[in-house]
C-alpha cells in the first residue's frame, strides 16, 4: 500500500511553491505562528483562570459541600446554621462532617504593614480538611490560640512570610487587629479570588471575627460511606434539609464556582475575544499570502490547466500549501506558548499548563484558520483561463 | 485511418455587437500522424486564436475541429480536459513553473502520464532533456536559464507527457540557428517514429524545410499547399 503511494507519488508542487520563495513563507509563518501565540496566551489565561479559582475546592477532603443559597462565589460565602451539617449525620451514607468557616481578612503586611485580603478558613484542627494528610500533621500546629498556616504560593505582597519563617524567625502579623503567628507553612496555590490562604482552627478565626453569629459556618463538608452514590445521597439530603441550605457534590460545588466566574464576570467575554482576535488577525494574514502566491502563479497554473491538469487537482495544491502553513506556522506558536506559559506561571503563580485540549484547540483554530483563507485564495483559480497562455 | 486533426469550414469571432470581429473565416486543414504541418503567415492573422481552438482551450463557436476524431465543438469541459492531455503544447511564453527546476518542470509533464511508477517519469523527464541537450542543467531553476534554454524546457515538457498532437508556437524563436534546428529536427523525428501530427507556428525561414506541408495564413483565411517545398 505504501511502496504503491510511494511509487505513485508526484512532484510536491505545493511544498515547492513555499520553500522557493523563502521570504513569503517566512512571513506568513510569523503571521500565523503570532496568531497561534496570540491563541495560546488568551485560552490559556482564561483556562487559568477557571481553574485558579477552584484550586481550595479541589483540595477539600468532601463528596459532599453544604453552603448557604445566598452565597455567590468564594470572595462572597454567606452563613448557614451548623446545625444542618448535623442533621445531615442522620443519613446512614454520611460517614464524616467537617464545619468550615471561609471568609475573606485583611492581612497585614508584616514587613510593610501595608493590609491585603487573604482567604481564611477556620475548621477544627482535629477534622480533615483536605485530601493531602500532610496537612493532618500540621493542623495540630493549629491548636494553641492565634495560630495561623500560611499558603507559601501566596502573592509575594502578603510579605516574605515563607522566606522568614524557614530561616528559623517567628512570623507574627496582625489580622482584624488580633495578633497571630504563623505555626506552619502548607502549599495551596492562589486564585482569582484569593491572593493567598490561610488555615486557622475554628477558635482563633472566631477571635478575628468577633461577630460571626454563634453556630454559622460558610462551608460544610460531608463525607460519604465508600461506594456510595454522592449524586443519590445529595438527592436525599436535598430533600431532608430545610431550604436555608443548598446541597452540592465536591464537582458541583467547583462548578458553582467556576459558573461564578464565566457567567458573572467578563473574563470569559474578554478571553475568548481576544483569541477571537488572534484567529481573525492569522485568517487576514493566511489569506493574504495565498491569495498573492495565487495571483503570482496564475499564468503558470493556467499553464497547468493546459496541459491537462484538472482544476480540482491545482485546488488540491492551494489546498496542501494552507495544511502546510497550518502544520509548520504551529510548531513555533506551540513552543513559544510553552515559553510563555512558564513565564505566566512565575509571575502570576496562577496555574496556566499547556493541556492536550488546548494544544488541539489551537491547532484546529490555525488549521480552521489557513484552511479558510486557502478556500477563498482558491476562487481567484477560477481567473486562471488556459486560452490566456499563447 | 482518421487524421489526428481535421478543421472543417472553422469560423471564430471575438467580441459582440459593433465591436464584433470575425478572426478566423472557413478554416478547413487536416494533420494526418506522423504529419509536420508549419503554419506562417503575419502576426494577429489568427494563428494563436487557432492553436487554441484546436487545443481545446477555447469553446468552438462554428464549424468543426475534430482531434483524434472526436469533436471538439460542444464537447464537455470532461472531454476537452481528456483531450488536452493528448496534445502537446510548446508556447511561446513557455510559462515555465519558477519554483520548480528544469527537471521538475518536465516531470510535471511526465507525471501527467497514467501508471507510471516515479522513477519511470523521473527518468523519462531526463530523457526528454538530454535529447534537448540540457543533461547538465536538470537541477537549474528556470531563473538561472537563458531564454533558449527555457524554450528547450518548454520543449521537453511537452514531449515528456508522450502527446499524439503537437502544436507549437514559434519554438525556434528563441533558439540561435543551430539549436532550432536540432529541435524542430527532434520534433520531426517525434512526428516519425511515434505517429504524432505536428502542427507548428513559425516565422523562422531556416526550417521552413522540414515540413511536409505549408500553410499560409492571411486575415483569417488559409492558402493551403501555396509554397512548393523546395
Amino acid at each position: 500500500m505504501f511502496a504503491r503511494l510511494w511509487q505513485g507519488r508526484r512532484i510536491p508542487l505545493a511544498w515547492l511553491l513555499l520553500t522557493r520563495q523563502p521570504m513569503r513563507l517566512l512571513v506568513a509563518l510569523a503571521g500565523i505562528a503570532f496568531a497561534g501565540i496570540l491563541m495560546f496566551m488568551q485560552l490559556g489565561f482564561r483556562d487559568g483562570l477557571f481553574d485558579a479559582s477552584v484550586t481550595i475546592h479541589r483540595l477539600l477532603d468532601a463528596d459532599l459541600v453544604l453552603i448557604s443559597p445566598r452565597s455567590s462565589s468564594s470572595v462572597s460565602m454567606a452563613g448557614f446554621p451548623r446545625r444542618r451539617l448535623v442533621q445531615a449525620m442522620a443519613d446512614p451514607a454520611v460517614v464524616g462532617i467537617t464545619p468550615v468557616h471561609w471568609n475573606l481578612l485583611l492581612w497585614r503586611n508584616p514587613e510593610n504593614r501595608a493590609t491585603r485580603s487573604i482567604l481564611t478558613l477556620g475548621f477544627e484542627p482535629a477534622d480533615p480538611l483536605f485530601t493531602d494528610p500532610s496537612l493532618a500533621r500540621k493542623a495540630k500546629l493549629l491548636q494553641d490560640r492565634g495560630r495561623v498556616l500560611f499558603d507559601e504560593l501566596s502573592r509575594p505582597e502578603f510579605g516574605p512570610v515563607a522566606a522568614w519563617f524557614r530561616s528559623g524567625r517567628t512570623v507574627e502579623s496582625e489580622i482584624s487587629g488580633q495578633r497571630v503567628r504563623v505555626a506552619g507553612l502548607v502549599a495551596l496555590g492562589t486564585s482569582f479570588g484569593a491572593d493567598g490562604n490561610l488555615l486557622t482552627s475554628h477558635e482563633t478565626y472566631l477571635r478575628l471575627l468577633p461577630n460571626t453569629p454563634p453556630g454559622s459556618i460558610e462551608v460544610g463538608l460531608i463525607r460519604l460511606t465508600p461506594g456510595s452514590d454522592p449524586a443519590e445521597v445529595a438527592a436525599r439530603l436535598k430533600r431532608r434539609l430545610p431550604a436555608d441550605v443548598t446541597v452540592l457534590t465536591k464537582d458541583g460545588f467547583i462548578a458553582f464556582e467556576q459558573d461564578y466566574w464565566r457567567s458573572s464576570t467578563s473574563i470569559g467575554f474578554i478571553f475568548t475575544l481576544g483569541a477571537a482576535m488572534g484567529f481573525v488577525v492569522g485568517c487576514v494574514i493566511v489569506y493574504q499570502i495565498l491569495y498573492s502566491d495565487v495571483s503570482d502563479h496564475l499564468p503558470e497554473y493556467a499553464t497547468l490547466m493546459a496541459m491537462g491538469y484538472r482544476l480540482t487537482s491545482l485546488l488540491g495544491v492551494v489546498a496542501r500549501e494552507g495544511l502546510l502553513l497550518a502544520t509548520f506556522g504551529y510548531l513555533p506558536a506551540y513552543a513559544a506558548g510553552q515559553g510563555l506559559y512558564l513565564v505566566v506561571r512565575n509571575a502570576t503563580q496562577l496555574p496556566v499548563t499547556m493541556d492536550t485540549t488546548r494544544a488541539l484547540t489551537v491547532f484546529i483554530m490555525i488549521l480552521v484558520m489557513c484552511m479558510g483563507s486557502a478556500l477563498l485564495a482558491m476562487r481567484k483559480l477560477a481567473d486562471a483561463d488556459p486560452a490566456e497562455i499563447f | 485511418m482518421a487524421p489526428m486533426l481535421r478543421l472543417c469550414a472553422l469560423k471564430h469571432h471575438f467580441g459582440s455587437g459593433a465591436m464584433r470581429r470575425q478572426v478566423l473565416i472557413d478554416i478547413s486543414l487536416s494533420v494526418e500522424a506522423g504529419e509536420v504541418v508549419l503554419l506562417t503567415g503575419p502576426s494577429g492573422c489568427g494563428k494563436t486564436t487557432l492553436l487554441t481552438l484546436i487545443g481545446a482551450l477555447r469553446q468552438v463557436q462554428e464549424g468543426s475541429v475534430q482531434v483524434f476524431g472526436e469533436e471538439l465543438r460542444g464537447a464537455s469541459a470532461a472531454v476537452r480536459l481528456r483531450l488536452r492531455r493528448r496534445i502537446g503544447m510548446i508556447i511561446q511564453g513557455h510559462n515555465l513553473l519558477r519554483c520548480l527546476s528544469a527537471e521538475q518542470n518536465v516531470q510535471m509533464g511526465a507525471d501527467l502520464l497514467e501508471g507510471l511508477s516515479y522513477r519511470a517519469r523521473r527518468d523519462r523527464s531526463r530523457e526528454w532533456l538530454r535529447a534537448v541537450g540540457l543533461q547538465d542543467h536538470l537541477d537549474k531553476l528556470p531563473h538561472d536559464l537563458s531564454g533558449g534554454q527555457k524554450q528547450r524546457v518548454a520543449i521537453a515538457r511537452a514531449l515528456a507527457a508522450r502527446p499524439q498532437l503537437l502544436l507549437a508556437d514559434e519554438p525556434t524563436a528563441s533558439l540561435d540557428s543551430r539549436t532550432g534546428r536540432e529541435v524542430v529536427e527532434l520534433l520531426k523525428g517525434l512526428a516519425k517514429d511515434q505517429g504524432c501530427g505536428v502542427l507548428m507556428v513559425t516565422h523562422d525561414p531556416r526550417i521552413l524545410d522540414v515540413a511536409d506541408r505549408l500553410v499560409q495564413m492571411e486575415d483569417g483565411r488559409l492558402s493551403q499547399g501555396a509554397y512548393a517545398i523546395d
